[in-house]
């Protein structure tokens, strides 16, 4: 019998520390991952050093706890895998640190790899990732269509010129007295309303495949200001479904098109914001209407926020490229997929 | 007992490897280079040169504070992820009391400092005795004004060390007058052999997963949100599934 490849992943781009055992890319052993969203809901949002901080104090514990789970021995492991970028420089730092320490002291080969490509490759845990494959990744910091033509391959063709949906998400909740985050609460509130704000769509005919929210947050904005001004109560569920609206309805346009302009197996969507319902439902009516033969893959629920379960899929496959890096790898905060010059074909 | 010692609390980075009290191979660097790049490779390069591989080590010793935060971390993480999967002891050191030592004169008043901006700098007072080491002043995050006061009322010499003792060496020349001396420019950089020392003396942690850096200051948000929120918490602030 073949050995078991078995990778020790790290994640810690942003405000969760996590450590996870993954058994040949594909099936995971244990996922332990420590949020800190009870700390930076104090102050509304991620505070970096903070962050950092949190990420020293847990590290060691999650390693600990990810290897017990599994039922694993260092000298059982065939590889490191980390998340070296995008993100929080101070926060990814002590994951690379702590991966890098581990491989080391351990004697074993150390992959890096790119958080959006984690996010990405969640969806593998529900199935193989079949090429040419498209991802749509939506997260708090990040709003991107990404083209994967072979394994291992990622390029951006469209992404978010200012705020990431999440970051709308935030911002708009905060206006509306939610704590942080609020992407949660204003789906649910979405649901009991309708959409009767209209608020407008950016760029959603334009000729590229790239998203603007920041318009569509100051209307939002501007809208429950006035109100405000004259005394007069606005329905909240109305607003949160008609913001919502607003954004499900640029995303799956957007992604709709680059499933007509790219010819893709599938289609993957994957981040923080593909646990939203809202986008999760509408996208996969309106592909069961246009395209009812392409694979549509949802990443789980439970792995759309960031964790090293993802981070360990990205990287049993950069490992299978032999994608290694060395004992001076160190974070690259805007670490980012290569460009299609010319998306728009 | 085989020693690793590392020091990035600030722009020099130090690295050692000691036989107990004996000195096997040390680097020192003084440059502008990230020390998340440079320390893993030091380390590799240090214990080959040595001939050892980390199975064979049997302590870590780490400058664990105060300093910048970032390069803190740098080799705080590493030392505790060591520490931790080599299962061997781990012992953190005051990364001024690491830089005090490198005065070797018992007797003498040392005041090592790192400078913390806008006239604030992290400091404590230690003297050295005939046993072992007295602290006049507990490590802490101080306004120059504040320390200079302290030291105008021992009424006596002082040896500052410290890079960053330039920044402030006038001022504190112009109020403790004869009082004011600097080492010479070797003692003014962290140097692990020193610190591996002191670590040999030290009693190790009960346990690398509580193992943090020594900030001695809280971050400025987290000072703010007390401020307006005297009766609130959210704890636990992190949670584990
Ligand atoms: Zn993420």
């Amino acid at each position: 019998m073949r050995k078991k490849n078995l990778i020790l992943a790290f994640e810690s781009s942003c405000d969760e520390t996590s450590v996870a055992v993954i058994e040949n890319g594909e099936k995971i052993l244990s996922n332990v991952i420590a949020t800190q969203i009870n700390s930076h809901k104090r102050f509304g949002g991620v505070v970096p050093e903070v962050a950092s901080r949190h990420h020293i104090e847990q590290v060691t514990i999650c390693i600990d706890e990810a290897l017990e789970e599994a039922n694993v021995k260092p000298s059982d492991l065939t590889a490191v895998a980390v998340t070296y970028g995008p993100g929080l420089v101070g926060a990814l730092l002590v994951g690379v640190a702590a991966a890098k320490a581990f491989a080391y002291a351990n004697n074993l080969p150390l992959v890096p790899v790119n958080h959006m490509a984690g996010h990405i490759y969640a969806a593998r845990f529900v199935k193989p990732i079949v090429f040419p494959a498209m991802a749509l990744l939506v997260s708090g910091g990040h709003t991107e269509l990404v083209y994967m033509p072979y394994e291992n391959e990622f390029q951006i063709i469209g992404e978010t010129r200012d705020d990431a949906a999440g970051e709308a998400y935030d911002k708009i909740g905060r206006v509306l007295g939610m704590t942080y985050p609020a992407g949660k609460d204003i789906d649910e509130l979405a649901h009991k309303g309708k959409d009767s704000f209209h608020f407008p769509r950016a760029m959603m005919h334009e000729d590229n495949f790239d998203f603007s929210f920041s318009g569509l947050k100051s209307a939002f904005i501007n809208t429950v200001h006035h109100a405000d001004q004259i005394n007069e109560t606005l329905d909240r569920a109305d607003l949160a479904a008609s913001f919502q609206q607003s954004v499900v309805d640029v995303i799956v346009e957007k992604t709709l098109w680059a499933c007509e302009q790219f010819s893709i197996k599938q289609l993957i969507l994957a981040g923080g914001v593909a646990a939203n319902h809202g986008l999760r439902d509408t996208l996969s009516a309106k592909l069961n209407e246009k395209y009812p033969d392409l694979d549509f893959v949802k990443a789980p629920l439970e792995l759309c926020g960031d964790n090293a379960a993802m981070i360990g899929a990205a990287g049993y496959v950069a490992m299978k490229h032999h994608v290694f890096a060395d004992a001076s790898l160190n974070a690259e905060p805007s670490l980012e997929f290569d460009w299609v010059p010319d998306a728009v074909k | 007992m085989k020693v690793l010692a590392l020091d990035t609390s600030n722009r020099p980075l130090s690295a050692a490897v000691l036989n107990d009290n004996q000195l096997l191979a040390m680097t020192t660097t003084n440059i502008r280079k990230n020390h998340s790049i440079q320390l893993l490779p030091i380390v590799e390069d240090l214990l080959k040169q040595t001939g050892l591989s980390p199975n064979d080590l049997d302590r870590i010793v780490v400058a664990q504070g105060p300093g910048s935060y970032t390069g803190l971390r740098i080799a705080t993480t590493t030392a505790k992820t060591l520490a931790y999967t080599l299962d061997i002891d781990l012992v953190g050191i005051s990364s001024l009391k690491a830089l005090a030592a490198n005065v070797n004169d018992t007797g003498r008043i040392i005041v090592p400092l790192f400078d913390a901006r806008r006239d604030n700098v992290f400091t404590g007072i230690y003297q050295r005795t005939t046993t072992g080491w007295d602290t006049l002043m507990e490590d802490r995050h101080i306004s120059v004004k504040h320390l200079v006061a302290n030291l105008v009322e021992m009424k006596a010499p002082v040896w500052f060390v410290g890079q960053d003792v330039a920044i402030y060496a006038e001022t504190l020349k112009l109020q403790l007058a004869d009082n004011f001396h600097q080492v010479s420019h070797a003692e003014n950089l962290p140097n692990a052999f020193v610190l591996g020392q002191l670590g040999l003396q030290a009693t190790p942690v009960e346990h690398p997963f509580n193992f943090v850096p020594k900030y001695l200051r809280l971050t400025e948000a987290e000072v703010e949100w007390k401020k307006k929120h005297p009766h609130e918490d959210t704890k636990p602030y992190v949670e584990r599934n």
